[in-house]
């Protein structure tokens, strides 16, 4: 119960100040189809150098936690989701908005999303501090093995190609080697002065996520957004309490899928809200209302979408495995203050660890009074044409990357890798495992060197790094999760030849 | 798959399989061999699965990834070109705030749905660039006291 003892921080004035603005911020820039919530913390981390660590991680977990809430918005009253994690959403929310029930579908896309959120934030309170102390036992191969863990997981299932999934994080790793040597202060890999001092993370951070989505916009051209925002009528509150409530089985489904599949590195909200949708629309006995505007397909996809936020950052917070792109965001947040996560996060620094994750749970709160509040608000942002939003980004972007070091070389950086990114993802490369790829690459590398001298001293390369139940666990769980994928791939191939194979066959018959 | 993203996915692969190759040169030729280690170990996955992907691309196989349509290209050049111009050029010649400025304006000017006729549509694109300069000014220039090239209004 360490955590209460920490508890009156969240409320100090300049803390509880930064956690409203990042809520209320969050909500806004999450109803805005096409950025992200990673995106959104990216463009926020400059913002945060000026500030004390937890200061700043509070801003960016209050961002965090109400851009996956705030995309409700845009899903419910415009029918484009605010971000992957609120696809789910759209189906049921849309629907009841049309039918002149908006307010009420936002009122329970708040209450589920705060529920799921809360039940989120207290696995992570209680479970962090148990598996830190476990992460402890770790030694430099099995933080080696956890490392490469946490860019094949992402690349093999955040992706849409295995191949390209690895093939992304190994560029990612590649890109985390430039600079100067550790260890024996060899130059690698410069070709430009503006890499010399290496690939600055927060400014790659900035430019993977948000120029992407700003040629995204351009190439949409002068298409407007097409979007008919939907009247929102009053509903009272009390009833929503209720519904909720009285919608148990749809609320405990999304809480625990979300949970669950939030504490699975790599597995990110999307997925989360269409699995809980799924499940909940079998396990119902009104599972033919689903898709017509029925109650509990909002409450199970928003409670499973916000449940996932806070288990996702665990493995950040314990093993110094950034599980999701904005965990790794959220990883340069932390790393930019000279805090590195894991048992020394909570030895050394339990004020800023507790802090911010009691902020997320207060966060939680605060996100489902405002949300209320400023949906109608949010939904009006969420109609702000491409072309502002383009430049907005744009700006923000290479302000934001210039004042990392006061450095062009950054901005250079963050514009060539955004550039390359989105072409990348055009031919199915994902920003994802190559972000991973170059926040682990140095924990990766680091922890190589020191095994490799361990090993050198006491035994050979081979037996330190491949042999011990944790490695072999860990090797176990890399083979697995690229065994799965490759399997999962096939499968959708052999599914879609099938179904091309009947389409021309009806064709020519 | 046609042939237009074929050649772009031939392209972009083969694009992927130099940058492996060159890594995997420089790595496994560059002294001292010690630092090169780990670069040697990635540069070897790296080159595999980029070979993979560019074989596969030569082969017509790729499945994932839909390239470029000739529309989206026409699009997105003008836009690319301000923005590349704004980032490598103006940025530090013209000054942050002055170059932002006009990127914004241009940027809205080829990208707004709103008619180009209409005088009131660029009353509204300068007051939108006017609000997002002084904005940003406050937040960098005041709240961060981030100093840029030519500093404030430059």
């Amino acid at each position: 119960m360490e955590f209460l003892a920490y508890f009156g921080e969240v409320f100090t004035p300049i803390n509880f100040g930064l956690l409203l603005i990042g809520t209320i911020g969050g909500l806004l820039l999450g109803a805005t189809p096409g950025l992200s919530p990673t995106m959104a913390v990216a463009l926020l981390i400059p913002f945060t150098f000026k500030l004390e660590p937890a200061q700043g991680l509070i801003l960016l977990g209050a961002a965090y936690t109400s851009t996956v809430a705030g995309g409700a918005v845009s899903a419910i009253l415009l029918k484009i989701p605010g971000a992957p994690a609120n696809i789910a959403t759209t189906l049921d929310g849309h629907t009841m908005a049309k039918k002149g029930q908006g307010a009420r579908a936002l009122q329970l896309s708040f209450l589920a999303s705060a529920v799921g959120g809360v039940f989120g934030v207290l696995l992570l309170i209680f479970l962090t501090p148990v598996l830190a102390q476990w992460a402890l036992a770790f030694g430099p191969s099995h933080l080696f093995w956890l490392a490469i863990l946490g860019v094949t997981v992402i690349g093999t299932l955040d992706s849409s190609s295995v191949v390209k999934g690895l093939l992304s994080g190994c560029i990612g790793l590649w890109l985390a080697t430039i600079g100067f040597d550790d260890i024996m202060g060899a130059q690698r890999f410069i070709f430009h002065d503006a890499v010399s001092g290496g690939i600055n993370v927060i400014a790659a951070l900035i430019g993977l996520f948000a120029i992407p989505q700003v040629i995204g916009m351009f190439a949409n051209g002068r298409r407007p957004l097409g979007a008919e925002i939907l009247t929102v009528e009053s509903h009272p509150i009390s009833k929503a309490f209720g519904e909720v409530f009285s919608r148990l089985r749809a609320l405990s489904i999304g809480t625990a899928t979300g949970s669950i599949i939030g504490l699975i590195p790599g597995v990110g909200g999307q997925i989360a809200g269409l699995v809980a949708y799924d499940q909940s629309k079998k396990m119902s006995p009104e599972r033919d209302k689903f898709g017509t505007g029925h109650s509990e397909g909002v409450i199970a996809a928003e409670s499973a979408n916000n449940a996932m936020v806070g288990p996702s950052l665990v493995p950040l917070l314990t093993l110094s495995i950034p599980g999701s792109p904005t965990a790794a965001v959220l990883l340069g947040g932390l790393l930019i203050h000279g805090i590195f996560p894991g048992s020394d996060l909570f030895d050394n620094h339990p004020d800023v660890a507790w802090t911010f994750i009691n902020s997320m749970l207060i966060g939680q709160v605060l996100m489902c009074i405002f949300g209320l509040y400023v949906a109608g608000l949010a939904a009006r942002v969420a109609q702000v044409p491409n072309a502002v939003m383009a430049a907005v980004v744009l700006g923000l972007a290479v302000f934001g990357s210039y004042s990392v070091q006061h450095s062009m070389g950054d901005v250079y950086v963050m514009a060539a890798l955004g550039t390359g990114m989105y072409f990348l993802e055009r031919f199915g490369f994902s920003a994802a495992p190559l972000v991973l790829g170059l926040i682990l690459g140095p924990i990766a590398e680091a922890n190589f060197v020191q095994g490799s001298m361990i090993a050198n001293a006491t035994s050979s390369i081979g037996s330190y790094f491949f042999t011990g139940p944790l490695n072999l666990a860990l090797i176990a769980t890399v083979v697995a999760s690229i065994g799965y994928s490759v399997w999962l791939e096939l499968r959708h191939r052999r599914h879609t030849a099938k179904e091309e194979a009947v389409a021309k066959n009806e064709a020519t018959s | 798959m046609t042939d237009l993203p074929r050649v772009q996915h031939v392209i972009a692969s083969g694009l992927v399989a130099a940058v492996g190759v060159s890594v995997a040169y420089i790595s496994y030729t560059r002294e001292p061999a010690a630092a090169f280690l780990f670069p040697r170990i990635i540069s070897t996955v790296f080159v595999v699965l980029a070979l993979w992907t560019f074989g596969k691309a030569l082969l017509g196989q790729t499945k994932i990834g839909n390239g470029l349509d000739l529309e989206a290209m026409i699009n997105i050049a003008p836009g690319l070109a301000v923005s590349l111009i704004f980032v490598f050029w103006a940025a530090q010649t013209l000054g942050f705030y002055t170059a932002s400025t006009i990127a914004s304006f241009v940027l809205l000017s080829l990208y707004d749905p709103a008619p180009h006729r209409e005088l009131k549509t660029w009353i509204k694109r300068i007051l939108i660039t006017a609000g997002f300069l002084v904005v940003m000014y406050g937040l960098f220039a005041r709240l961060l006291s981030v100093f840029t090239p030519r500093e404030i209004f430059f």
